[in-house]
């Protein structure tokens, strides 16, 4: 079974790169991949689809959790969510076969956004299964191109995203040595998680893409 | 406050409200403007010989003091010179900043001269990499740089700066604050968890403490004692946690692993409840994971969520900060009620009498010989002089697990070696940055004849700079690990290990302007060793060694730890 994993992350150059280097050091293979700018333009949202070894699935999402530039990574896999995916699909449609490709369409819930003599551009959204069977009906009918957009999905379990505070730099003052100390000790952003997950108790605290 | 000022000037300025006194380099074409900046300001930069070696001494300096290395370079070879000291950096948790130049942002993608991807090479050989479009963005880059080295697991953490950025000039107002919204840092541990720990350490009939490289970066060893003592069980410290309980502590035992003393792993393997300390479960640990431990419950104790369940699932998994946790665990531990300590206190007794029992029946112990030097004399020689005091940077080998195994150590950050990555040519840079971090201490290069010649470049460094390193090379003529290995799983077919040609130390150190000598005769350690600390500057000691010397106890790889190896098995013939 293939996972699902969504994430929230900064939109920066180099943070698609550093999610996807979780899975490539591993050797996985990306089966989907789509990223987009959320509500707040400085957040993307990613969901890859992969194939990954079951007893490894919980070490790549913490791996992606701890990446700075992620803000939270999930596995939707098995937890309740919806999962889409569109697909655009132009197939020839002779006389003959084009009532029944728009009936085979219709039963699909597919649009039709293109239509010629040489035949028709269909647009279709469903979880990811629909699609491929949407796509096998429509081969039935000869040679069809297609393109698919890849799943996005959405959790329906209401998750609040707990952000980092702000953390205050070193005051930079000098000894008679013209050296600095800075008296930071590693870590002093307050947080805690008792079971290796990621749970923290922050000061800031957004309702995410909200 | 605000002033106009280059861009060079500008990262100058926030690497000393970092603390940053010194720092090692190589400089080069776009970093031309940087290096200019530094020319009349009072920040030290070390001139190394080699990018590869700027890394490692930044590593040797964070090492001996816990304070970030920062090391620096130019774009293109110099970058990409710096990936060994990285990866090592990585692997080990070690806090560094690197900054490498870049070509002019104008020319990035255009293949320039000395044009190298460092963002996207050293994407995957940092914790966090930063490249520099703007000069607005560097202040808020180099402070976030810096508390992501230093914070949670700590690691490398590169900025690369494109030439424009240096040049160009612009008002710097000292950054206040950072906002790294998704940089998740977990200290404090759960307190359920740390209470549940508590219970199974008094259920324990025989406890057992793994602690590792995250009692020195967290500076728990104090804490680490304390637990050790409260409860009086043994503690096995490994290659990374060397120090984190004083070697002479009566509980502590030994390293465990690969070439882990034969109480550490009877220990290991014969435990009811591991409490295991900013530890990964190494597989020169653990040997093969399925059989390790098979009777512990395991607690694990780590700042770093992803190393929990990555090798070994714990039976009881605490995330935060080491010392953290320790003191509220020993709190805990220590305010258990007398009947509740009782409990288990006779099996706890017996079960530590064992423990000492394995380690007085296979002990570490050097071996000598009339006719040659043998490695373990000389480790034992520089345990001897160092009197667990001096700080020892080893190379990686041989020699290294000799060292780890014979010298005691009495405090944290004196055991200075490239552990995860095993990078040879470690030992001598790293020992220039860890002797300008700590001017006042005795400082050993313990190399082999493979890794001092990988970086005989440095000795430039220390003569440049006067460092009174004491270069101890254990001169066997092989790569001996891989010798090691040769023999005993390669039917002895000795390819390519033999390292026949080695430098006169006397006219090599000679050449740089110091002393050095060559033994080979074992009357001759003591007193050639004591002359070298004696030598006020550098001092370069090549002592030859028998050749063919193995590293017992071994565990080979992919066997179980309870089927080490304690010696050879029979008398190996000589190759021809």
């Amino acid at each position: 079974m293939l996972q699902v994993i969504s994430l929230l992350l900064e939109n920066k150059p180099g943070a698609l790169m550093r999610v996807t280097g979780v899975l490539t050091a591993r050797g996985y293979n990306i089966e989907t991949l789509t990223v987009a700018r959320t509500l707040d333009p400085e957040l993307s949202r990613m969901t890859i689809v992969v194939d990954v070894d079951p007893i490894l699935r919980a070490q790549v999402i913490k791996q992606m959790n701890k990446l700075v530039n992620v803000l939270q990574a999930v596995d939707l896999t098995e937890s309740p969510a919806v999962c889409r995916e569109l697909v655009l699909i132009r197939v020839r449609a002779p006389l003959e076969m084009r009532t029944a490709i728009l009936k085979e369409a219709e039963i699909f819930k597919a649009r039709v956004i293109d239509s010629s003599t040489e035949g028709f551009a269909l647009e279709a959204t469903d979880d990811p299964e629909k699609v491929d069977e949407f796509v096998q009906v429509m081969r039935s009918y000869g040679d069809i191109e297609v393109i698919r957009s890849g799943a996005v999905a959405m959790s329906l379990e209401a998750k609040k995203l707990r952000l980092q505070p702000p953390i205050a730099t070193p005051t930079g003052s000098r000894d008679a040595n013209g050296v600095s100390h800075t008296g930071r000790r590693p870590g002093e952003a307050r947080a805690s998680g008792g079971d290796g997950a990621t749970r923290q108790e922050d000061e800031v605290e957004v309702t995410e893409e909200s | 406050m605000s002033n106009l000022m280059s861009g060079a000037k500008m990262l100058l300025e926030c690497l000393v409200r970092e603390g940053v006194d010194c720092f090692f380099g190589y400089p080069g074409g776009v970093t031309l403007p940087f290096y200019d900046a530094m020319y009349d300001h009072h920040i030290r930069h070390i001139l190394v010989r080699h990018e590869e070696n700027a890394c490692f001494a930044a590593e040797g300096y964070a090492r001996a003091t816990g304070k970030v290395g920062v090391c620096c370079a130019t774009s293109g070879p110099g970058a990409t010179n710096l990936i060994t000291g990285l990866v090592d950096s990585m692997m080990d948790s070690i806090p560094i900043v690197a900054i490498t130049g870049q070509v002019s942002t104008k020319l990035i993608g255009s293949d320039a001269f000395q044009e190298a991807d460092t963002f996207g090479i050293t994407r995957s050989c940092t914790k966090h990499n930063f490249l520099v479009k703007t000069l607005a963005e560097l202040p808020q880059i180099v402070h976030e740089a810096f508390y992501i080295a230093a914070s949670g697991r700590p690691g490398p953490v590169l900025v690369d700066v494109p030439k424009d950025v240096f040049q160009a000039q612009g008002h710097y107002t000292p950054v206040t604050s950072i906002h790294l919204p998704g940089y998740k840092v977990f200290t404090e541990g759960h307190t359920g968890q740390v209470k549940r720990a508590a219970q199974m350490i008094w259920d324990a009939e025989r406890p057992w403490v793994y602690a590792g490289g995250g009692i020195i970066a967290a500076g728990a060893t104090q804490d680490l004692r304390e637990l050790a003592e409260i409860v009086d069980m043994p503690v096995v410290c490994t290659l990374m946690g060397l120090g984190g309980l004083p070697a002479e502590h009566p509980n502590f035992v030994s390293m465990p692993g690969m070439h882990g003393s034969y109480a550490a792993n009877m220990g290991m393997s014969n435990c009811d409840v591991m409490i295991a300390l900013g530890v990964r479960f190494d597989d020169r640990v653990t040997g093969r994971i399925s059989a390790f431990a098979p009777h512990a419950k395991v607690i694990h104790v780590d700042i770093d969520p992803a190393e929990i369940g990555k090798n070994r699932v714990p039976d009881l998994p605490i995330v935060g900060d080491v010392k953290r946790v320790l003191e509220r665990l020993n709190k805990m531990l220590a305010e258990a009620t007398p009947e509740r300590k009782a409990k288990n206190a006779a099996a706890r007794k017996a079960w530590f009498a064992q423990v000492r029992a394995w380690k007085q029946e296979f002990p570490l112990a050097p071996s000598y010989s009339d006719t040659e030097i043998k490695p373990q004399h000389l480790m034992a020689e520089i345990d001897r002089l160092s009197g667990g005091q001096a700080i020892v940077c080893s190379d990686v080998g041989q020699h290294q697990m000799w060292a780890a195994q014979l010298i005691r150590f009495s405090e944290p950050r004196l055991w200075i070696n490239s552990g995860g990555l095993g990078s040879m040519g470690f030992g001598l840079p790293s020992s220039i940055g860890a002797q300008f971090a700590r001017p006042d201490k005795l400082v050993f290069a313990v190399v082999g004849d493979g890794g001092f010649q990988m970086s005989i470049p440095e000795l430039a460094t220390i003569a440049n700079y006067g460092l009174p390193i004491k270069i101890v090379v254990m001169n066997n003529g092989y790569l001996g690990m891989v010798r090691q290995w040769q023999e005993l799983f390669y039917n002895n077919r000795l390819s390519a290990v033999e390292l026949e040609c080695f430098p006169d130390a006397e006219k090599l150190a000679g050449a740089y302007g110091f002393k050095g000598r060559t033994i080979e005769k074992p009357h001759e350690l003591a007193g050639a060793l004591e002359a070298a600390v004696r030598e006020p500057g550098p001092y370069l000691l090549n002592v030859k060694v028998s050749s063919f010397e193995n590293v017992y106890p071994m565990i080979p790889a992919g066997a179980a730890v309870n089927e080490m190896v304690m010696g050879p098995p029979e008398p190996v013939a000589m190759p021809k």
